[in-house]
């Protein structure tokens, strides 16, 4: 794909299973686009637990734009009801329309409250209340931060508070503050669920991340059967190759599954991972690896690839 | 005895730990929480004599026979999941159109809907199954792709392993948790005796740790640190041992990298069943009487 012309892709980095190695392909990937000198944004999805940039210690802080504050940090907020007691008349009303049972009443002494970490902040009850009892406060669910790694590129963090429900809002937020143009990698959280779809939901392509062992054979066939109900273009990376057995190939076979790349089993890698080191710095042959698979993402998202469409 | 297995970090041998954990027992309920990626099944093979749906919430759809697109519907959604869409791609008519990924089923477009236009379908996708494996009872869940309360599947399964061990009387349940710190981690540990957290000696692992210990903190069990694979870097896992230390962390101890692990899982079997004489398998018997007979 020549450089000149400038690419706009979403990539999403995903695996059923944890610790796969999705931050290894997503900060690895991340610094082998630098030569493309496209826009390059790096969303740290995983607001559980982010750790992207523990990859990129010399990341600089840098100001959001006005949309997000125009700080370096954005408080993710939500509101949620809080309870004039002086107004309420204690009718039930807004238990019945909260769907997550976030409202406690006692009719009988008169005691009305509302559990925070079941909220959804959906507002049914502000509509449901006839007494003008309810009213709003903000609650912090997390923040996300930016970091600039280049001339053109930058990372974006999601973390959530600690005892937070759901990470949902500050996904939703990291990926709204990295934009929509140039090159955007989406380091999803792990799992199926509604963290792992709010990710994948705006790729144009997906990355699955996985191991040849049952486990990860098991979690893959999951990822994949979601993928399919969304339309998704994707492909598989097959991590610690060697270890295990060989059930995985022929699945994807079978399913004309596009074999993105092996990363063998090796102490080296593991080692230069566990210290918070990147592959493509230290064992440069990675970087072209790295780059092919790439121009083959691009150009399955671009012009399609007969094998992976439905 | 309850005991959660989890891990902030993803992949650092939970579930093989909990499957070895769980053979090391005469009889055991063995409860799978990790609802969105339940593997334990895969090395036990239960034979399951009950499956129960799990509702996990609903999603709104529109009848386009009712609907009068006046779009109120959108000034109240909090989920930015209800816009006016094009038709087709190259239709010019617009109409209001739910997004099935955005909707949270709060029902509240049901209420405002002046035409009644809107109908809420049941998620009915998820399970929960019990049944019996060669080491006691076993209770797993599994979350449908893209569905949430995930926290309350695992409160299904553990609610049905407790009533199992009291009908039985297995003093031992063990649990294995999700990774991460979020909803259905906190509905995993809620509760129990002893909490093992497992990590690994990386970087990420550490920092995923000090968050995930932030969270048990909160809670009442007696919580472990167990360091799995510690040979991949000492150094690290010294630190993490400091770290335990220097917070009054309660140390189970640390295991080394051993590939018998994962031919144990390729044989369906746990490392006790695989290789009993290993010295992986007598350390994991070591921490398991530790962590048990800890007072």
């Amino acid at each position: 794909m020549p450089a000149t012309i400038s690419q706009k892709i979403k990539i999403a980095v995903a695996s059923g299973k944890g610790g796969t190695g999705k931050t290894l392909i997503s900060t690895n990937l991340f610094h082998t686009l630098y030569q493309l000198d496209e826009a390059l944004v790096l969303v740290d999805c995983d607001a559980e637990e982010p750790d992207d940039l523990l990859f990129y210690k010399d990341a600089s802080a840098a100001n959001f734009n006005e949309q997000f504050g125009g700080k370096e940090i954005y408080d993710v907020k939500q509101s949620v009801p809080v309870i004039d007691e002086s107004n309420c008349i204690y009718c039930g009303r807004c238990r019945e329309y909260c769907s997550y049972n976030a409202i406690f009443l006692l009719e009988g002494i008169k005691t009305i409250r509302v559990i925070e970490d079941l909220c959804h902040c959906c507002g049914a009850c502000s509509y449901a209340c006839q007494s003008d009892a309810i009213t709003t406060k903000e609650r912090s669910l997390g923040v996300i931060s930016r970091f600039v790694t280049g001339t053109n590129s930058s990372i974006i963090e999601a973390r959530g508070k600690v005892g937070v429900y759901s990470p949902v809002p500050v996904i939703k937020a990291a990926v709204k503050a990295a934009g929509d143009d140039g090159i955007i990698i989406l380091d999803s959280p792990p799992g199926t669920s509604c963290p792992f779809i709010q990710t994948v939901a705006i790729a144009d392509f997906v990355i699955l991340v996985t191991e040849p062992t049952p486990f990860g054979l098991s979690d893959l066939i999951q990822s994949v059967e979601t993928l399919k109900t969304m339309n998704k273009n994707y492909g598989v990376i097959i991590n610690r190759a060697g270890m295990g057995d060989d059930k995985i190939y022929s699945y994807l076979t079978q399913q004309k599954i596009p074999l993105l790349l092996e990363i063998p089993f090796d102490r080296e890698i593991a080692s230069l991972y566990s210290k918070g080191e990147l592959l493509v710095k230290h064992k440069p042959e990675w970087r072209a690896i790295f780059m092919e698979m790439y121009n083959t993402i691009y150009s399955i998202h671009r012009y399609g690839n007969s094998s992976n469409q439905r | 005895m309850e005991i959660a297995v989890i891990s902030g970090k993803g992949g650092t041998g939970k579930s093989s730990i909990s499957a070895a954990f769980a053979t090391l027992q005469e009889r055991v309920v063995l409860a799978d929480c990790d609802v969105d990626a339940a593997n334990l099944y895969l090395i036990f093979d239960p034979v399951n004599d009950n499956e129960q749906v799990y509702i996990a919430g609903q999603k709104a759809s529109i009848d386009y026979n009712l609907c009068t697109n006046c779009a109120l519907c959108i000034d109240y959604c909090s989920f930015d999941a209800i816009h006016l869409k094009a038709t087709g791609p190259t239709s010019a008519l617009k109409r209001v159109t739910i997004d099935e990924i955005s909707c949270d089923g709060c029902k509240l477009c049901t209420r405002v809907c002046p035409a009644n236009a809107i109908i809420m379908t049941d998620n009915d996708k998820s399970r929960m199954y019990s049944g019996t494996f060669r080491k006691g009872y076993m209770v797993y869940g599994r979350l449908a792709p893209g569905e949430e309360n995930s926290g309350k599947l695992v409160n299904i399964v553990r609610d049905r392993a407790k009533k199992i061990a009291d009908e039985y009387k297995i003093d031992i349940t063990i649990i294995d948790g999700p990774p991460g710190i979020g909803c259905s981690v906190i509905s995993s540990i809620t509760g129990t005796d002893i909490i093992v957290v497992v990590t690994e000696p990386t970087i990420s692992g550490l920092h995923d740790l000090r968050r995930t210990i932030e969270l048990t903190c909160g809670f009442n069990s007696t919580t472990w640190v167990l360091i799995n694979k510690f040979d991949l870097n000492r150094e690290i896992s010294d630190r993490i041992e400091e770290y335990c230390s220097q917070n009054k962390i309660l140390f189970a101890g640390k295991l080394s990298f051993d590939a018998r692990v994962v031919e144990a899982m390729v044989n369906c079997k746990s490392v006790i069943e695989y290789a009993p004489d290993s010295a992986i398998s007598k350390e994991i018997s070591q921490i398991w009487e530790k962590i048990t007979h800890y007072k």
